[in-house]
Order: C-alpha cells, then sequence, then structure tokens
C-alpha cells in the first residue's frame, strides 16, 4: 500500500528527485500549539534581522 | 522655504514624503506627485486575486492622509525634468500632467530645490505581444500587480472553478511572461493561493497546474536562491522550492522566455534554445517591469534622458554601472545613498532607482535571448531606502549642501519576506523567510554569500498569521495612525 505523501513521488520525473514532507511534518504545519511557537520564533528572527537592517 | 517633491506615491514614494513631511515639519513643502487616488498594499493583492479580500480592503484615499500629514497632493504623472531649469531660469523644475482633481489632462510645471524618484515600475505589458498593450492587460490573461487587476483575475477564477464544477478541465499557467520579468515572489504566491482556493472548492483533481518562469532554478526569485540553515545543513532554496511544487502536485517549466500570448496558448523559448508552445485556460503571468519613462531636458533644451536614467528607464544613482562581466560584480557596486551623480538635489528611491546589473547570474539561450530574473526590490528595502533619502534630503535642506548621506546599501541590508501559500486563519499557510543581505557579499561570506544565522525559511501556519498581522500594520502606518514611526519598514 503506497503511503499517501508519497504518491507524488511517482507523477513526474522532476517530482521524484526532490523531497517530499511526510504526514508529520505536514501535521505540524497547521498544528495551532506548534505554530504558536513557532510564530514566536519567527518574529523573533525577523525583528532581529530587521534591527540589522536599519 | 524649500521645496522637496517626491515622485510617486507607493511603498518608497510614500515612506520618502510622510517622513520627510514630518521631520521638516512646517518649514519647507512636501510635495507628492502621484497618478493614483489610492495607496495600495500589493502584497495582498493576492489574496484579492482568488477572492478572499475586497480591493476596499487592500486600498485607501491618499488625499485625506496627505491633508493630515500637510503634504501637498498632485494627482499626476511626471512627463520630464529640467534639473537646470530652462533658457527663462536656472530654477529646476518637473512638468507634470493630472490624472484627477478635475484638472486631468492639464499640464504644470513644479520647480523644485529637491527631488526623489520613487515611480515604481511601469509594468511593460507591450513587452511581449500578447501579453498587453502599451495602456496595460491584455485580454488573453490575468494579473495581480494593481488591486483592479486582481479584482478582474478573481472573476476569471470564479468563472473558471464553475466550468470545473460543471465537468470541464482546466489548465492554470501561472507565472512570468517575459524572459527579464522580476517579481517571481508574487506569482509563487499566486499559484500556491490558487491551489488551495481549488481544493477548498473541491475541484482540485480538475485541475493541471503549472508554473512556467524566466528563472534558471526554482527557489532563484531574482536574488541568485539563498541558503538556509535546516537540520545542521546549509541548504538552497532550490530544494525547498522544488518539495513545495512536487508536495502540491504542481509541474514547473524553468528558463522560459514568452515570446508570444494568443488566446489559449503561449508560445516560448528555452535556455537551451528550444522553443514550444504551451496551452492554458486561466494564465496569470506577470509583465516586465520598465521606467516610467520620465524624459530629462538641459538648460538649452537638449534631451540629457540618458545622462539621467539607465536605458531600462530606471534612474542612475552612486551604483557602480561599469562592473562588466558577472565574474567582477561586487557588493559594493550597489548604491548606498541613491543620489544621481550628475545632480545632486536629486534622488531615486525603491523600484525606481537602476541596479548595477543582476542579483542572478545572468543567462541567455544559444539564439542570444536573455532569460534572467532581474534584481527584485520588495517592500522592505523599498521602505528602507526611501527613509534613509528622506533622512538624506532632510539633512541637506536643514542643514546645508555639505550635509552627511544616509546609506541603505541592499548588500548591507536584510529583506523579511512572507509568501503566502493559502489563505485561512486555520488551514493557511506561507513561507516566512529573511535573508541577509539581500545582495549577497562573497567577499565577506565566501560560501553562500549570505550570513546564514540570519537567513532562514520555513512554511507554516505561523508565516500566514504574520502575513494577515503586516497586512494591518503596513495599512495602519501607511495612513499615518497613531504610532505608524514605531512600526518598522
Amino acid at each position: 500500500m503506497k503511503k499517501e505523501e508519497e504518491v507524488n513521488f511517482g507523477k513526474s520525473d522532476q517530482f521524484s528527485l526532490t523531497m517530499i514532507p511526510g504526514k508529520f511534518a505536514k501535521a505540524l504545519r497547521t498544528n495551532v500549539v506548534w505554530q504558536f511557537f513557532r510564530f514566536l520564533a519567527i518574529n523573533i528572527k525577523m525583528l532581529v534581522v530587521v534591527s540589522k537592517s536599519h | 522655504m524649500a521645496r522637496l517633491i517626491v515622485l510617486g506615491g507607493g511603498v518608497a514614494g510614500h515612506t520618502t514624503a510622510t517622513f520627510a513631511a514630518k521631520w521638516l515639519g512646517s518649514n519647507h513643502e512636501v510635495v507628492v506627485v502621484t497618478p493614483n487616488a489610492k495607496w495600495n498594499w500589493i502584497p495582498s493583492n493576492i489574496w484579492v486575486g482568488v477572492g478572499q479580500m475586497s480591493k476596499e480592503e487592500v486600498t485607501f484615499d491618499l488625499d485625506p492622509v496627505y491633508k493630515k500629514a500637510g503634504i501637498t497632493y498632485k494627482q499626476a504623472l511626471a512627463k520630464s525634468l529640467n534639473p537646470e531649469g530652462n533658457a527663462d531660469s536656472d530654477t529646476p523644475f518637473v512638468t507634470i500632467e493630472y490624472t484627477g482633481q478635475g484638472k486631468a489632462g492639464e499640464t504644470e510645471d513644479l520647480t523644485y530645490d529637491y527631488i526623489v524618484n520613487a515611480t515604481g515600475p511601469k509594468l511593460n505589458f507591450a513587452a511581449t505581444p500578447g501579453l498587453g498593450d502599451a495602456n496595460g492587460l491584455g485580454e488573453h490573461t490575468v494579473s495581480v500587480c494593481t488591486a483592479d487587476h486582481a479584482v478582474h483575475a478573481s472573476e476569471e477564477l470564479t468563472k473558471a472553478i464553475e466550468k470545473m464544477k460543471a465537468g470541464e478541465r482546466q489548465k492554470f499557467l501561472i507565472g512570468t511572461g517575459h524572459g527579464m520579468c522580476t517579481c517571481q515572489g508574487a506569482a509563487f504566491e499566486y499559484i500556491f493561493n490558487i491551489e488551495h482556493e481549488l481544493n477548498k472548492a473541491g475541484v482540485r483533481d480538475m485541475a493541471d497546474i503549472k508554473w512556467i518562469s524566466n528563472e534558471s532554478f526554482l527557489g532563484d526569485f531574482g536574488m541568485g536562491g539563498l541558503h538556509m540553515k535546516v537540520g545542521g545543513y546549509a541548504v538552497s532554496s532550490k530544494l525547498f522550492a522544488e518539495s513545495l511544487f512536487a508536495e502540491r502536485n504542481v509541474d514547473w517549466m524553468i528558463g522560459a522566455h514568452v515570446s508570444k500570448v494568443e488566446s489559449g496558448s503561449i508560445d516560448y523559448e528555452l535556455l537551451d534554445g528550444t522553443t514550444g508552445q504551451e496551452t492554458f485556460d486561466f494564465a496569470m503571468l506577470i509583465p516586465p517591469f520598465a521606467g516610467v519613462g520620465i524624459k530629462a531636458f538641459d538648460k538649452a533644451g537638449e534631451d540629457i534622458t540618458s545622462t539621467v536614467f539607465a536605458p531600462n528607464g530606471f534612474m542612475k544613482v552612486d551604483a557602480n554601472y561599469g562592473a562588466g562581466a558577472y565574474e567582477n560584480w561586487k557588493a559594493s557596486d550597489w548604491p548606498k545613498t541613491y543620489q544621481n551623480p550628475t545632480y545632486k538635489n536629486m534622488f531615486a528611491a525603491g523600484i525606481a532607482f537602476a541596479p548595477p546589473h543582476l542579483i542572478s547570474k545572468p543567462m541567455s539561450s544559444p539564439n542570444g535571448t536573455p532569460i534572467n530574473p532581474t534584481p527584485p526590490r520588495t517592500g522592505m528595502p523599498s521602505g528602507i531606502i526611501g527613509k534613509a533619502v528622506a533622512h538624506s534630503v532632510c539633512d541637506l535642506m536643514t542643514k546645508g549642501e555639505d550635509a552627511h548621506l544616509h546609506e541603505a546599501s541592499m548588500a548591507d541590508m536584510g529583506a523579511a519576506c512572507v509568501a503566502s501559500a493559502g489563505k485561512g486563519v486555520f488551514t493557511g499557510t506561507a513561507a516566512a523567510m529573511t535573508v541577509y543581505p539581500v545582495v549577497p557579499d562573497f567577499e565577506k561570506y565566501p560560501g553562500t554569500g549570505r550570513d546564514t544565522d540570519y537567513t532562514f525559511g520555513e512554511i507554516g501556519l505561523a508565516g500566514h498569521w504574520i502575513k494577515h498581522i503586516l497586512h494591518h500594520l503596513f495599512l495602519w502606518k501607511a495612513q499615518l495612525k497613531p504610532g505608524w514611526t514605531l512600526i518598522p519598514e
């Protein structure tokens, strides 16, 4: 049985030469708790870059 | 009392004018010349183009904002510059043609002490036959470059979705409409927002979606790509971009120059010299950018446009335009003060300044057709440059001609960028990225050209939240609401 996340690898040669996230990585992208912490982390990183640029 | 004229009311022009008005107070006059009656937060046009926002949510009227700021507002186009004045006077002036305020078509000569060119680009649809004419968008494709274009794109998308619901398969072609385009990021956002909306509408299986771009590799974005630290590796943006396309089942064609657009098909040439045709039912192809075509004349009335402007129509500034071949390019070629080298009371900010060269490696097909992205100048660099130029001009006006000029080189500044991949409070995603510096400096960072401690990217719901918050923050800032100066560019 094929794993859902691996189906696209077979659709074209271009697709088969890259990486495709698995179920867990995709679930984390919209997991509200995890993304709340990523929101804080990304904002801090962005503020550092913004402060270095002014 | 001295007069500063700012040509253009986009991110760079609006930033320059509003900060200059705040810092100069009523001692000097600030005039904005822009053909538009409304300000547009362009990054959110993507959501207008998929029907998730209205035009009214991404625009506001400029007139009351400029009244509040004490800025003189001229709804007009700049037609020509006379930086030495004319036979009757030594005072420099700009000739404008009104587009509104009840004076449409009338011209006026406005004298100035300092002028900042922040006109942004001309959307050069006419560069590709069939993409559009000199007046703008054509009949075969859509665009999300302006709020009105995005409304039209949304209407066409709705029609395509209705056809799919009725059982008619649709092919979507999204990307760049010429070999010399920039702004791949907007097309990147649009293709994944369309994919997201088709999923929501339950018709994704009825759609074939294809990306077409002048980038030599996916993830170039006109910046030669970027390397990010992930899992202990420094990884090219190519891998992440390809991964997203493969994950969302979006096919791609890169290194492509679109040479002609017809109803339902395009002709293209690839970097290897081969040519072909691609069909579509719905296409959004970004046009190449050019300067807005302002002419310049000396005191005797002789045409000096080539002295003031580069051949692409963008204004020459303190960049090194003689760097030559790619191997000789340096970060120090990029301008720092944005002052015109010939006329010291003239500056350019944002997209209106002429870059010294590309950022991506130059490429052309065996037939000699250049196919490479031109340098992006996104909102954050445009805003920072606009503010630095405002600082410089204010100092020149208040401290005299020997005042120190403020610097904002794209080779010394970073950029934070959030590329939407679908809208939704709990289902949306966006790629949040920072890059430092925007223009790679291979002398300082010999490996990737950038500091990988400050160059990162990740996709997720948090990125979408950030993009949504930035939408409201920047509209707040641009309307000069309380605390606007605290929001960084």
